[in-house]
């Protein structure tokens, strides 16, 4: 098979530890507040099939931020709506000039498709339920800005992993850098295959286990209609796994809250835990700038 | 090349001796350098070396060869009526030439689904242009809908083999048990593609450790085994009924066979190369040359059907040749379609995997190409080189590596996950009633 064009990024499994971690110092010279002109001239193209609201305004930003060109393409309202396949989607928007695709799919596997046959690099922003490494890469960058190193780091991952793209990057990156990873769900959330995805996982099925001593607390977004198909209930999930202030006194003191969001107060956590002090949930969207800025300056070659 | 074919040449007059091969005829308990010689349409007479009495038209040299009974694949989609840009009856049988192929039963799932007797008339007909012999399976329910069943007998009578939804399991168990009622009656075999598809929607490959990785829904295994479990038990409810396993993939399905066929009940099962030599893993990065249904299956998977090919459980080596156009496959690995095309590559996979790799004896293996799928759906007079049989021959070379070019392939697409694939055994030159229709460049 072709190979993807250089500085595109479709997932972070496959991504060596010095390329993340070049990505990362490169992010902490971005400021957003302060645009440098790297990419001036270049185009951005932003082509998103699903809804997104921090994916997309910070790819955007980043990429304006730098000097870019962006231009947005949404499935609705455009040809894509008439039939027309991803890939003669991708040539078009070639043609007309993309120096990168930022592309956000609801199926696995499309943005590495893309790159596949594109010759310009593809930035994944999030397939299906496979990977979202710009998500995995801001909260390494916001774990970092708080934490000396994430080797050894503690890490509790609760919620509804099989369909999380981000708990998929997440795992993938802490486990490259050591971090030991305990993943907690109901099996319909977590299958014991998961084990399988990286090295130094473990699974529990009790909340508390998995946020005892913890540094940090990852949760994930639980979508009510995923619930249906279950044997668990709503009020099951809640009470079982929900992220309270009484779970999250049992992690670290300084255990940082984290939520790639969208939230969803009084699901998969309560408002209290969303506002606490720990809670980096906000810090998160403000970290996805200036690393959204270093994954578009080192696809273009400008990874000054 | 392949000859441009037709399949009812004067048959009178001709002849063909294939002089100095080594014979491998399982049915007949043969294994010994042989000269075989075809005259009108049959084999007319089996001798050791120059033994043979008579003249021939044409020789064939086949020493250091081993030359076997007309191979017989029990599972192709050739997509005609209907699907021609994916296949025609004329490339999918060229390309079955091509493998070593001289008998194909192809199935219904076409456009129009082949449920009634003119369809399957239509299918046999010279002009269709088919350079091996086809054997249509019909559905076993008006437009695979698993609703109605179609007529059995009158199927049968223009010439259906069997009969089977295929790709369209027949999920309701009241249909199920009247299709072996019904075809019982007529010792019909029904050939079911086990999926209980109720457990599958929106899956795209095997569960286990890839699809989580890739983010893609996995289908169970329990999805097979449940729907072969229950087949098994309505088979073994009503005497002549015959049960028919399509690309069986999973060790639990075989597992339900194995059962069936210890209780006395007509359980057969076919197993497909792909099945044999690749698992799950394999899929890699999204790769739709590697989607199929069933999928590619864990290795655990793939070790018990190695098991039941050595040890006699499976009855056939099917190919489950599936061809598609590229539209349908340079796609999202989700929403591309199912299927891949195998006829040019069974013989070098078995050889390569089974043979060598897990020392099946070729005796055997030859079997699982021949006598077996013959016995699956009676197909008299095939399977065998017995005299008196059809004149179908398949001459092979199993010290012959070589590499597949998918590029090169008879077949109107090229969807396969061996292309560039370095095999071992090849076929050497095909025959059909006496003629030969294939022989390597």
């Amino acid at each position: 098979m072709k190979q993807a064009a250089r500085g595109s990024l479709l997932g972070i499994e496959h991504l060596g530890a010095p390329d993340i971690l070049g990505l990362l110092k490169l992010a902490r010279r971005m400021n957003p507040l302060k645009p440098r002109p790297l990419l001036r001239g270049k185009r951005v193209l932003l082509l998103f099939y699903e809804a997104s609201t921090r994916t997309r305004s910070s790819f955007e930003i980043a990429a304006k931020s730098l000097g870019a060109m962006t231009t947005l393409v949404l499935s609705s309202g455009s040809s894509i709506e008439k039939g027309e396949s991803l890939l003669d989607t991708g040539y078009t928007l070639r043609a007309v000039g993309a120096d990168v695709i930022v592309i956000r799919h609801p199926q696995a596997g499309a943005a590495a498709l893309m790159a596949r046959y594109l010759d310009i690099p593809v930035i994944n922003a999030g397939d299906g339920m496979h990977e979202h490494p710009s998500q995995a890469l801001l909260d390494a960058y916001t774990i970092l800005r708080h934490k000396k190193t994430l080797k050894g780091l503690q890490v509790a991952i609760v919620g509804d992993i099989y369909h999380s793209r981000v708990a998929r990057s997440a795992i993938h990156l802490l486990s490259k850098f050591g971090a030991r990873i305990t993943l907690c769900g109901p099996a319909e959330f977590l299958p014991e295959t998961a084990l399988n995805l990286a090295p130094g996982l473990h699974i529990t099925r009790t909340v508390e286990d998995a946020v005892h001593g913890a540094d940090v607390v990852l949760t994930l977004r639980v979508q009510k209609e995923r619930l249906a198909g279950t044997k668990i209930s709503l009020q099951d999930y809640v009470l079982r796994y929900q992220m309270t202030m009484a779970r999250l006194k049992l992690a670290k003191k300084d255990a940082m809250l984290m939520h790639p969001g969208p939230i969803i107060r009084g699901l998969e956590l309560t408002w209290e835990v969303a506002d606490c002090p720990q809670s980096v949930i906000v810090e998160e969207v403000r970290n996805g700038v200036p690393v959204r800025m270093a994954i578009l300056a080192r696809a273009l070659g400008r990874a000054r | 090349m392949v000859a441009k074919g037709d399949l009812n040449p004067k048959r009178e007059n001709y002849s063909l001796l294939i002089k100095g091969g080594r014979l491998i005829d399982p049915a007949a308990k043969i294994d010994a350098t042989m000269d075989v010689l075809l005259r009108d349409g049959q084999v007319a007479e089996i001798a050791p070396p120059g033994k043979t009495r008579g003249t021939a038209h044409e020789k064939v040299d086949a020493r250091g060869l081993i030359v076997a009974p007309g191979f017989i694949d029990l599972h192709v989609h050739l997509r005609e009526p209907g699907q021609a840009y994916k296949e025609s009856i004329a490339t999918g049988t060229a390309a079955a030439a091509a493998g070593g192929f001289t008998s194909v039963c192809c199935m219904p799932n076409t456009q129009p689904v082949v449920d009634s007797p003119e369809w399957v008339t239509w299918l046999q007909q010279a002009e269709r242009g088919a350079v091996v012999n086809v054997f249509p399976i019909a559905a076993a329910t008006h437009a695979s809908k698993g609703a109605v069943l179609t007529d059995f007998r009158a199927l049968q009578r223009a010439g259906a083999v069997g009969v089977s939804d295929d790709g369209k399991p027949i999920l309701n168990d009241s249909v199920m048990r009247e299709t072996m009622r019904l075809s019982s009656e007529i010792n019909l075999p029904v050939i079911q593609h086990a999926e209980d598809t109720r457990m599958t929607d929106r899956c795209s490959m095997n569960d286990g450790p890839t699809a989580f990785r890739l983010g893609l829904r996995g289908m169970k295994a329990a999805a097979e085994a449940s729907i072969v479990e229950r087949d098994v038990q309505l088979a073994q409810q009503f005497t002549g009924a015959r049960l028919h396993v399509a690309h069986l993939s999973t060790a639990d399905a075989l597992k339900a066979v194995r059962r069936g066929k210890r209780s006395k009940s007509h359980v057969t099962c076919e197993v497909t190369p792909h099945h044999f030599a690749l698992t799950d893993a394999d899929v890699g990065e999204y790769d739709t040359n590697f989607k199929m249904n069933p999928p590619l299956r864990s290795n655990e998977d793939r070790e018990a059907i190695l098991v039941g090919l050595a040890d006699g459980t499976v009855d056939a080596i099917a190919t489950d040749h599936a061809p598609h156009a590229p539209h349908e496959k340079i796609i999202e690995f989700e929403r591309a379609a199912f299927g891949i095309t195998g006829l040019e590559t069974a013989l070098g996979l078995a050889i390569t995997h089974l043979h060598r790799g897990h020392r099946i004896p070729l005796g055997r293996i030859v079997e699982l190409f021949t006598s077996g799928p013959a016995r699956v759906f009676s197909l008299r007079g095939r399977g065998t080189l017995i005299r008196g049989s059809h004149a179908d021959v398949t001459i092979f070379d199993p010290q012959k590596r070589w590499t597949f070019d998918a590029a090169k392939s008879h077949s109107r697409s090229h969807n396969t996950p061996f292309g560039g694939a370095q095999l071992t055994g090849k076929v050497v030159a095909t025959i059909v009633s006496g003629r030969v229709v294939y022989r390597a460049d």
